[in-house]
């Protein structure tokens, strides 16, 4: 069941990603995503009574906090430039 | 009476790790449909407080610890600061769904289709032990074995550090020139 909810929230934070207009909004779906993943971690680590499930989640763990942390100036200089958090405004970015 | 009562502490325990559990998908669904970032950020939080439930049920009682205190009260209080920081009323709180929402609605249920197929007939193959582990166990694996993986971690954080005070530094000298 624990498995079936991991897949279920990395599902709905991918296609919040997708699907939503605010960047705000993508940057947190991108955590649900993170979320997801972090529970399939712990619930196999516990299935085979192993630690490396749970040193892995402690790593993502950091790796949230770092991409926290360059995301949001990212975010910050973008709307300080277009004054605008829809991510439709900002298609001159992709390459 | 001692049996009794450990069987419907247990009964608890399966009660409130399926609540949980439909808890924090509910929180979830919410997401892709409330309007305003700061409902966004609620349910993100909500869901995040129940994983942590999950986890303390589940036995490991340091993640649980960790995850409200990095994700709820590092990440998410970062998060809903910028949320009141940026207040721009913009046409994104009106609409709140890209063009995207068709196609990324229906890969989405693609892939979640066919990792639940994966995960209904090949569950059984994951061997199942009961065998659980502690703080102390965590710990000494995580120091003894995977110390290089720490020390990466840290080096990541340092990058995230110096990649962040790159990207405003930039952002004022474009302003300047």
């Amino acid at each position: 069941m624990l498995l079936l909810l991991a897949m279920a929230l990395f599902g709905l934070g991918l296609v919040g990603v997708i699907v939503r207009r605010n960047l705000l909004v993508m940057l947190m779906c991108m955590e649900l995503m993170l979320n997801g993943v972090n529970l399939s971690l712990v619930t196999f680590a516990q299935q085979t009574g192993t630690a490396a499930g749970a040193v892995l989640v402690f790593l993502t763990f950091v790796v949230a906090a770092a991409e926290i942390a360059i995301a949001i100036p990212i975010v910050l200089v973008l709307v300080h430039q277009r004054r605008t958090l829809d991510a439709d405004a900002y298609t001159d970015l992709n390459g | 009476m001692v049996a009794t009562l450990n069987a419907l502490l247990a009964d608890l325990d399966t009660a409130l790790l399926f609540i949980f559990a439909l808890s924090a998908f509910v929180g979830a669904a919410l997401m892709l449909v409330l309007r305003h970032p700061m409902q966004v950020a609620m349910a993100l939080i909500s869901t995040m407080v129940f994983l942590g439930g999950i986890y303390g049920l589940l036995g490991v009682h340091f993640i649980a610890a960790f995850q409200v205190l990095i994700y709820v009260s590092a990440v998410m209080v970062f998060m809903v600061y910028v949320i009141m920081l940026l207040d721009v009323r913009d046409v994104s709180f009106k609409r709140r769904f890209s063009q995207w929402l068709v196609p990324g609605v229906a890969g989405g249920v693609l892939l979640v289709g066919a990792l639940g197929y994966g995960l209904w007939f090949g569950v059984d193959r994951i061997a199942t032990t009961t065998v659980s582990f502690g703080l102390a166990q965590f710990a000494a694996a995580f120091l003894s074995e995977y110390w290089f993986q720490f020390e990466l971690t840290s080096v990541l954080l340092v990058a995230a550090v110096v990649a962040a005070l790159a990207v405003i530094k930039g952002s004022r000298r474009r302003d300047r020139g």
